[in-house]
């Protein structure tokens, strides 16, 4: 089990993937918007997408999970 | 044996350092002797040694666990300080300590860049008295360190451990090169922390060199070996003169071939992240980045334009929207101290959306470490080039030298927005009692219209035409603008006799 985490404070713009979805190191999965801007958040590790925890719109602190992985 | 004998026989000795077993350790953990990293850092055959027979007399002190001397590298003399982690684990002695001293009095009496090999266990807890206290031991190296910053440049190669006192060194120098698995850097052990304060933690998490280039600071750059660690040392130096009182070394101009022109790499919507290393790969000959694993969302790099070494600053909308942050601007202030200290003229390469707010940078200090940039930018006196490539927002503007920190020159890229914030924020902040009052059907068509105005009042050319940019330049004319404008500045700078500052550590 590893969590996809925050790396800024903001909202969440688009979530990238869905439960079931098989995402590798590196690949954007998350949008969060602050500051105006587009943060582009990337799976630090590879897995399958268990559980998406902040869904579009949600206010999100640096550091919060933001999807759940399995080791696929 | 005759006395030449004598002498060669006992120089021997002394080279081949600390016993065979601890050799064998060394190798085992992938580093190589001291000399070998000496002679893997100066050009062939150019180091003189002092003090080789330092401790000769005790049967298991060679050299008293360091090496010190003069080399030269890439043509240009340096001096050097080597631990040899062989002789009692590279621990400090009142020898070790004289010899580092001396060399650093040497780099100050010659202005020479001086280059610290540090592999070191700290003090000889069993010799203290002669060494820790007094005016001559160890604290004195710090003293010394800090009267070389922003005289010569300093250097520390990180190669083994660094503790206690002795991580000392790596932070009084100028750049911090580490090599991953081996440098460590940490004020108590993790046996102490485990005494002290309960905690269980290794070295690695604790003070390992990863740790220190993307969460503390402490490095600058991160090395897979260190055949590679010497040789980021070697072309760090090339970037800079050999102290105050000289011009940063011209080499030939090799224009860039980017894959993609200028104006195909920055996107116009504002909000759209792009990768501003590609654009400095386009704008200049070569790009050396400093802590490029720490506060991503500032880079720092010396680099070559048309031959002439500039430091860049520039924001990487990339990482966290190029928004600047607490560590980002500490990154960014001491950068600026270093460049301005060895007269490298410094490009700002602005594309960012303000400071961060909220709570938790408050607490930590945003203004201060923000102010902490500012001033470091306001004061540097090296040519100055603002280049604003997208937004430059609020206090952004200023801590990448904008028009009131007076730069030499301000050019805006045709995709320049430059604004106290954002079209979208600004509405917001203006009329949120007007919004509120008006029936919801009504909103969206008074906030576009809103928005829309304030795009007017903050258009690019009516910027152009009060003067505050000095010119707008478009993408693919950059790099010629910057060559031609960074000749006509050089005049500005010349070699300071005195320094100027330290390079702070911050």
């Amino acid at each position: 089990m590893a969590s996809v985490r925050a790396n800024m404070a903001g909202v969440v713009a688009r979530v990238l993937v869905q439960p079931g979805d098989t995402v590798t190191a590196g690949q954007e999965v998350v949008i969060i918007e602050s500051m105006k801007m587009e943060i582009p958040v990337e799976a630090e590790v590879g897995g399958k997408v268990t559980a998406v925890v902040a869904a579009a719109g949600a206010f999100v602190n640096e550091g919060d999970p933001l999807l759940e992985l399995a080791d696929s | 044996m005759s006395v030449h004998e004598e002498a060669r026989a006992r120089a021997e000795t002394a080279r081949k350092g600390g016993a065979p077993r601890y050799h064998e350790q060394a190798k085992g953990r992938g580093k190589l002797f001291c000399r070998q990293r000496i002679a893997l850092l100066c050009d062939p055959d150019s180091f003189v040694e002092d003090g080789l027979l330092a401790n000769a007399l005790a049967a298991d002190l060679p050299a008293d666990g360091v090496v010190t001397g003069l080399g030269r590298v890439g043509g240009r003399p340096v001096a050097i300080m080597a631990n040899d982690s062989t002789v009692k684990a590279g621990s400090w002695g009142t020898r070790t300590v004289e010899k580092i001293l001396r060399v650093q009095e040497t780099a100050l009496r010659l202005r020479v860049p001086l280059v610290y090999l540090v592999d070191s266990a700290g003090a000889r807890i069993t010799d203290q008295v002669e060494m820790f206290p007094g005016r001559r031991h160890a604290g004195h190296i710090f003293f010394n360190q800090t009267r070389l910053s922003g005289l010569v440049p300093q250097v520390c190669v990180l190669l083994g451990p660094s503790a206690a006192g002795g991580a000392y060194i790596p932070a009084f120098c100028d750049v911090v090169i580490m090599v991953e698995g081996n440098a460590s850097m940490y004020l108590g052990s993790p046996r102490m922390a485990e005494m002290v304060i309960g905690e269980r933690v290794s070295l690695e998490e604790m003070g390992g060199a990863r740790m220190h280039c993307t969460v503390s600071g402490c490095g600058d750059l991160l090395a897979k070996d260190e055949g590679e660690a010497l040789a980021l040392c070697r072309c760090y130096l090339g970037y800079l003169p050999g102290s105050c009182g000289e011009l940063p070394p011209v080499t030939d101009a090799r224009p860039p071939s980017p894959k993609r022109p200028v104006e195909a790499i920055v996107p116009e919507n504002q909000n759209a992240p792009f990768d501003m290393n590609e654009l400095l790969g386009a704008l200049f000959d070569d790009v050396f980045p400093l802590k490029p694993l720490y506060a991503g969302e500032v880079i720092t790099a010396f680099a070559r334009l048309d031959g002439h070494p500039v430091g860049i600053v520039a924001n990487q909308p990339r990482v966290k929207g190029g928004v600047l942050f607490v560590d980002s601007a500490d990154k960014a202030a001491r950068f600026i101290w270093l460049c301005d200290a060895f007269h490298l003229p410094l490009i700002f390469l602005a594309d960012v959306p303000g400071f961060m707010i909220g709570t938790a940078v408050e607490r930590a200090g945003i203004i201060r470490h923000g102010a902490k940039m500012i001033a470091a930018v306001s004061e540097a006196s090296v040519p100055k080039l603002c280049v604003v490539v997208r937004k430059a927002y609020g206090a952004g503007l200023y801590a990448m030298s904008g028009p009131g920190f007076e730069p030499d020159c301000t050019l805006a890229l045709p995709t320049a927005s430059i604004a106290v914030m954002g079209p979208e924020a600004a509405v917001n902040a203006v009329y949120a009692n007007k919004i509120a009052e008006l029936p919801e059907g009504e909103r969206a068509k008074f906030v576009a219209e809103r928005r829309a105005e304030y795009g007017a009042d903050i258009d690019l050319y009516r910027l152009a035409s009060e003067l505050v940019v000095d010119a707008v330049v478009p993408g693919d004319a950059l790099r010629e603008e910057l060559v031609a404008r960074l000749d006509l500045y050089a005049g500005r700078e010349q070699p300071c006799a005195r320094k100027k500052h330290a390079v702070h550590p911050v």
